[in-house]
């Protein structure tokens, strides 16, 4: 009996042999996607992460598509567009033969009647402010007004949508590329719930329809969604995939060995711990590119202990950024000196922050301080995560050793932590912000006063304004200046400490072609392709 | 009474008979030593960094290695122990007392409220405590009394029906019977006559329920939801040491061998025990 | 022996009751909603999704419509998941955490009852030490440290097995359940050794092999069907302690099963979710304590209510 058993064994690690899946792939042109967590859903008005932008940017298409390298946005499902004089009203000619994937045509009226949808308060989205810089988008979705003819869009015919915005909005073209903008069939959604329900069955594999590049197969729950070429899209001609499989791997290290397996082309993270300085000459298949999100510290500017300006400063200034980019996270992190990610759309950021503990020192004696026991105890709240935890842990050492104050952890689950940052309940928070368009305006508008993403009670309205007005500029240069000075504003009262700035780490098999690095990471699949050398 | 008395040191010559017992008796021994002693032994405290270093494989400096952030294992260890025992005795204890009264009460009583008693214990049995643990966790937060009380709550209910059905048994026999003919209190029977022939089986299941309830600490402690950092209990550590094993096993093996030993040595001594105080079973 | 049974289920459906209506109290009281997120959600935008899970009513009103829910079998919509019920989810991740479970227990019972019965048999020799303290390993060492150490020997080092995913390559099935079946083979070993040890003193195995049986006849045919009746009755809890237990197994292995949704139902506070898996598990106990007990009844009459 013990024998029949090890037989068994062999036999089943003798058929492990034979091809990999990326070998495969070569004939096949399928690509194996390493996507992180189980996608929530697909529909791109409810849901909200990255996994799923993965697999929209597959599925579907919006006005404008981001440029894989970066900067000006792409024709979409709109081919061109003009802008009126004032920057306030948008025109835009949608493809000709834009269609959507069971071939009916994408009109213009799709458009009108899915920023309905998003904006309507029962759906229940979680992303309508998208969209809150088009004229009365706002006063529909919180109720102000009923009627959504009064929404500036509309569809001039079936071929040509106008858009009227509150103000000229520089980036909006950019904020059209950010899924919760994008269209989704009005037939099909009907025919399997309501306009607003969010358990609508639309988005089951078979009933799905959408305009992208690709059209959903199958979808089987934690095991792998399967999306195949939709001949029908617009673009068809220039795309090459036939399938793409995504899988959802929420375990780093298990990830890492299934691409090191030849079962994936490319992963969706890199284990920290296997980083190391040189680590892209050892592995030619690490990549490492700046990504537009901060990590970054936020201080309760409420607390009695964080409300002098002062105080903050030597905080931050105490923080060897260096250090831990090298030590801690050791990914090729960037050390962070303001809020916005340098290079976003152009916009480098002159802001400076010192690592100079005799200046930190000097600030908390003005703060009143003459040492560090005189300071409360100061909590630094984060959510659970081995990442989160070693960095607060550098930090705690580096504020005990150059402040002689007084530093606690305190790791909550993720649902508990957003709530008592929500409500204030915390001194030190971790942060991290990852931008939707590539704009600094993404950045710099969540610290206005009254944002709910501002959470740090920070409200300086000299801020405020010089946002409004930089909004309402249209000329890149100044508008640019004007940002500057909200950005050294920022930095002047510290009401976060940035950390570092964030960089994608993920492995990219040397098949894969058509795969551009730029700053939000969009890869649009319909440039990809599968080519040995 | 020299009956229970020659009792005890007929077990004992058994319990030393047993060479893996004795192993198991010295292991500990050493180890709460080691615990109890941890902070002048331990060659650096336990949250010190040294982030230059980062992580190291074990060297003259470091005997153990250290750990990412450049802490030093073998401290790491050494106060991991003390953690992990004191929630193991601590939460055994908790169900020791609930297990043990409930148990006495229920068998001593009888009738009735034996019946209920133990019908709630079955109802209890059936619920899926780890799933109630994990959701306390995650919901109250990482408070060391609410670990000991959760897990302490999940491993009395076994405990109980141990006593229950030793009191049951001790109850017919003739020295009670008699001494209740005699007219002593009910107290003066618990403490003089059912005691000492419970204490056997407690001593065994309590030995015993220790490496589960560090098995069950280490366990919450993997998802996340047991220590605090920087204090970290061996679950954390063996945690920490999973996530790096490939390039820094060090740090997996000694905090995993180091536990594995001593839930080795807790069971032999168990065992020992048990069979040196039940004779059928040993012979 | 019917009536038995009967008092037993009548006596689990409040157990069921008890539980959901603990869990549903419990998970509320939870701080942190399902709907927050890292980018705020404004109150506006909140309100809407409360009403749209129908979480602004009264909490008495949630808790009936919750339970009456249930009678029919309708666990609700999964919070986490829009468009898809709790009752697809757990169908989904079912088969895989059970047929885990049922190799994990083939593995346990092969190398538990293999270990302990020739530790009975061979009593206080080197074979009653080695294969009991080989058993002894699932109980020493931690599963989501066992697991690890497999995958670095067998999947990394040696490279003969998968190290993840269940039943997309092959052999991926072997170092999960072989990580939970040692967990549970040492208990086995210890019951089936006091079991086996019960029954060879007794005087009928003395008479079968005075008659001159081969011991391999007493020990199979006489001794075995007795010895093991604790391992009997211990398959009830294992099986039902499987299924809960393999959370970490299926999340080092990342196997998509009931266990990993379990979890992570709790950390995203997918109310449903949590409610729905907890009442289910709680059947689960239920039932297989009940089988076990009637498997173990049914070989053994003589131990009722010990």
């Amino acid at each position: 009996m013990r024998y029949s058993f090890l037989f068994i064994i062999l036999l089943l690690i003798g058929c492990s042999s034979g091809t990999t899946p990326v070998e495969d792939a070569v004939e096949a042109k399928i690509l194996h996607y390493g996507n992180g967590t189980e996608p929530q859903g697909l529909d791109p008005h409810i849901v909200t992460g990255v996994p799923e932008h993965h697999l929209l940017l597959a599925l579907c298409e919006g006005l404008t598509s981001s440029n894989p390298r970066g900067g000006e946005s792409l024709p979409g499902s709109a081919a061109s567009w003009d802008i009126s004089d004032d920057g306030k009203v948008y025109t835009f000619y949608l493809q000709e033969n834009g269609k959507w994937s069971n071939g009916d045509e994408v009109t213009a009226d799709d458009y009108v009647w899915s920023w309905q949808r998003i904006l309507t308060p029962s759906l229940g989205s979680q992303y309508p402010d998208m969209l809150y810089y088009v004229q009365n988008a706002e006063e529909f979705h919180n109720g102000t007004i009923d009627d959504f003819s009064n929404v500036g869009v509309k569809a001039l015919n079936s071929k040509t949508l106008e858009v009227t915005l509150k103000e000229p909005t520089p980036f909006f073209l950019g904020l059209l590329s950010h899924y919760s903008t994008w269209p989704v069939h009005k037939p099909t959604v009907l025919k399997h719930g309501t306009m607003d329900d969010r358990n609508g069955q639309w988005t089951r594999p078979g009933n799905f329809v959408c305009n992208g590049p690709f059209n959903l197969k199958t979808w089987e729950l934690n095991k792998k969604i399967v999306v195949d070429k939709n001949p029908l899209y617009w673009d068809a001609d220039i795309v090459e995939l036939n399938e793409i499989h995504f899988y959802p791997i929420s375990n780093e290290m298990t990830e890492e060995r299934m691409f090191r397996a030849g079962q994936l082309h490319v992963t969706s993270t890199f284990p920290s711990n296997k980083c190391e300085p040189n680590i892209k000459e050892i592995n030619p298949n690490i990549k490492i590119h700046p990504y537009m999100g901060t990590y970054f510290y936020r201080f309760n500017t409420a607390n009695e202990a964080l409300d002098d300006v002062r105080v903050r400063k030597a905080l931050a200034y105490s923080i060897d950024r260096q250090k831990i980019v090298e030590s801690v996270t050791r990914c090729g992190q960037i050390p962070a000196y303001s809020f916005t990610p340098p290079g976003s759309n152009g916009f480098y950021p002159d802001t400076k922050i010192p690592y100079d503990v005799d200046l930190a020192r000097n600030l908390f004696k003005e703060a009143g301080y003459d040492s560090g026991e005189e300071f409360p105890v100061l909590e630094i709240l984060f959510n659970t995560s081995e990442g989160h935890r070693k960095v607060a842990l550098a930090i705690q050492q580096m504020w005990q050793q150059n402040l002689g104050i007084n530093v606690e952890l305190v790791n909550q689950d993720w649902k508990v932590y957003l709530s008592r940052e929500m409500i204030g309940d915390f001194q030190v928070s971790r942060a991290g912000w990852i931008g939707d368009y590539e704009d600094p305006n993404t950045f710099l508008d969540t610290m206005r006063p009254n944002r709910g993403n501002n959470k740090t009670r920070w409200d300086n309205y000299e801020f405020d304004e010089l946002l409004a007005r930089a909004n309402a500029t249209l000329d890149q240069e100044e508008r640019y200046k004007i940002l500057m000075e909200a950005e050294r504003l920022l930095i002047d009262e510290m009401p976060i400490a940035p950390i570092y700035t964030y960089v994608r780490v993920y492995q990219l098999h040397e098949d894969v072609k058509g795969w551009y690095p730029n700053i939000l990471s969009h890869h649009h699949p319909k440039y990809i392709r599968i080519e040995r050398d | 009474m020299s009956q229970s008395s020659s009792l005890w040191s007929d077990a004992l010559r058994r319990l030393f008979k047993n060479k893996a017992a004795v192993a198991g008796a010295i292991v500990l021994l050493v180890l709460i030593v080691l615990a109890a002693f941890a902070p002048w032994i331990a060659p650096y405290p336990y949250a010190y960094q040294n982030l230059d270093l980062g992580a190291s494989p074990p060297s003259s400096v470091h005997l153990l290695g250290t750990d990412v952030l450049g802490r030093d294992l073998l401290s790491r260890i050494l106060y991991g122990a003390r953690i992990s025992l004191l929630v193991g005795f601590i939460a055994t204890t908790v169900a020791l007392i609930i297990g043990v009264s409930w148990g006495i009460v229920a068998g001593y009583a009888g009738g009735k409220i034996d019946s209920a008693m133990m019908r709630i214990v079955d109802i209890l049995y059936g619920l899926p405590f780890i799933i109630f643990i994990i959701l306390l966790m995650v919901i109250f937060g990482r408070n060391l009394w609410l670990l000991f009380l959760a897990i302490g709550a999940v491993e009395w209910l076994t405990m109980a029906r141990i006593v229950r059905a030793q009191v049951l048994s001790l109850k017919n026999q003739e020295f009670v019977l008699a001494a209740q003919a005699m007219g002593v209190s009910n107290f003066a029977m618990f403490k003089r006559h059912l005691l000492p022939n419970i204490l056997g089986p407690v001593a065994v299941y309590a030995t015993l329920t220790i490496p589960q309830v560090m098995l069950l600490e280490s366990f919450l402690s993997f998802l996340g939801l047991g220590i605090q950092p920087p204090m970290s209990s061996w679950g954390t550590l063996i945690k920490d040491g999973v996530e790096s094993m490939e390039e820094y096993s060090w740090l997996l093996i000694y905090p995993g061998l180091t536990f594995t030993v001593t839930l080795f040595a807790l069971n032999f001594f168990g065992d020992g025990l048990r069979d040196a105080l039940d004779p059928k079973t040993s012979e | 022996m019917l009536g038995i049974f009967l008092r037993r289920i009548l006596l689990a459906i409040p157990v069921l009751i008890a539980v959901a209506s603990i869990t549903f109290f419990l998970v509320r009281l939870a701080p942190g909603g399902p709907f927050d997120a890292d980018k705020a959600v404004s109150e506006q935008v909140l309100k809407n999704l409360n009403e749209a899970y129908n979480l602004n009513a009264p909490l008495s009103e949630q808790y009936f419509d919750y339970m009456t829910g249930i009678l029919v079998g309708d666990f609700g919509p999964s919070f986490r998941f829009p468009g898809r019920s709790v009752t697809e989810l757990i169908m989904t991740g079912l088969p895989v955490t059970f047929e885990l479970a049922i190799y994990s227990m083939l593995i346990a019972l092969f190398i538990g009852i293999l270990s302990g019965v020739t530790a009975a048999l061979k009593r206080n020799t080197f074979l009653d030490y080695v294969p009991m303290s080989i058993a002894m390993i699932g109980i020493c060492v931690p599963t989501f440290l066992l697991g690890p150490l497999l995958v670095l020997i067998f999947g990394i080092n040696l490279e003969l097995l998968p190290v993840s995913g269940w039943g997309q390559l092959p052999g991926d099935k072997i170092l999960p359940s072989l990580t939970l079946g040692f967990a549970y083979a040492a208990y086995i070993a210890r019951l089936s050794r006091g079991g086996m040890l019960e029954i060879l003193n007794q005087d009928f195995i003395r008479t079968a092999r005075a008659k001159g049986l081969s011991e391999k006849m007493v020990v199979i045919k006489h001794a075995m069907q007795g010895g093991l009746i604790p391992v009997v009755s211990f398959l009830g809890p294992a099986v039902a302690g499987l299924l809960a237990g393999s959370f970490v197994v299926e999340t080092i292995f990342q196997i998509p099963g009931l266990g990993r949704f379990y979890v992570e139902a709790a950390f995203n506070r997918d109310y449903t979710m949590i409610l729905g898996t907890t009442i289910f598990f709680s059947v689960m106990i239920v039932f297989f304590n009940l089988l076990s007990d009637i498997v173990a009844l049914w070989l053994n009459p003589r131990s009722r209510d010990t």
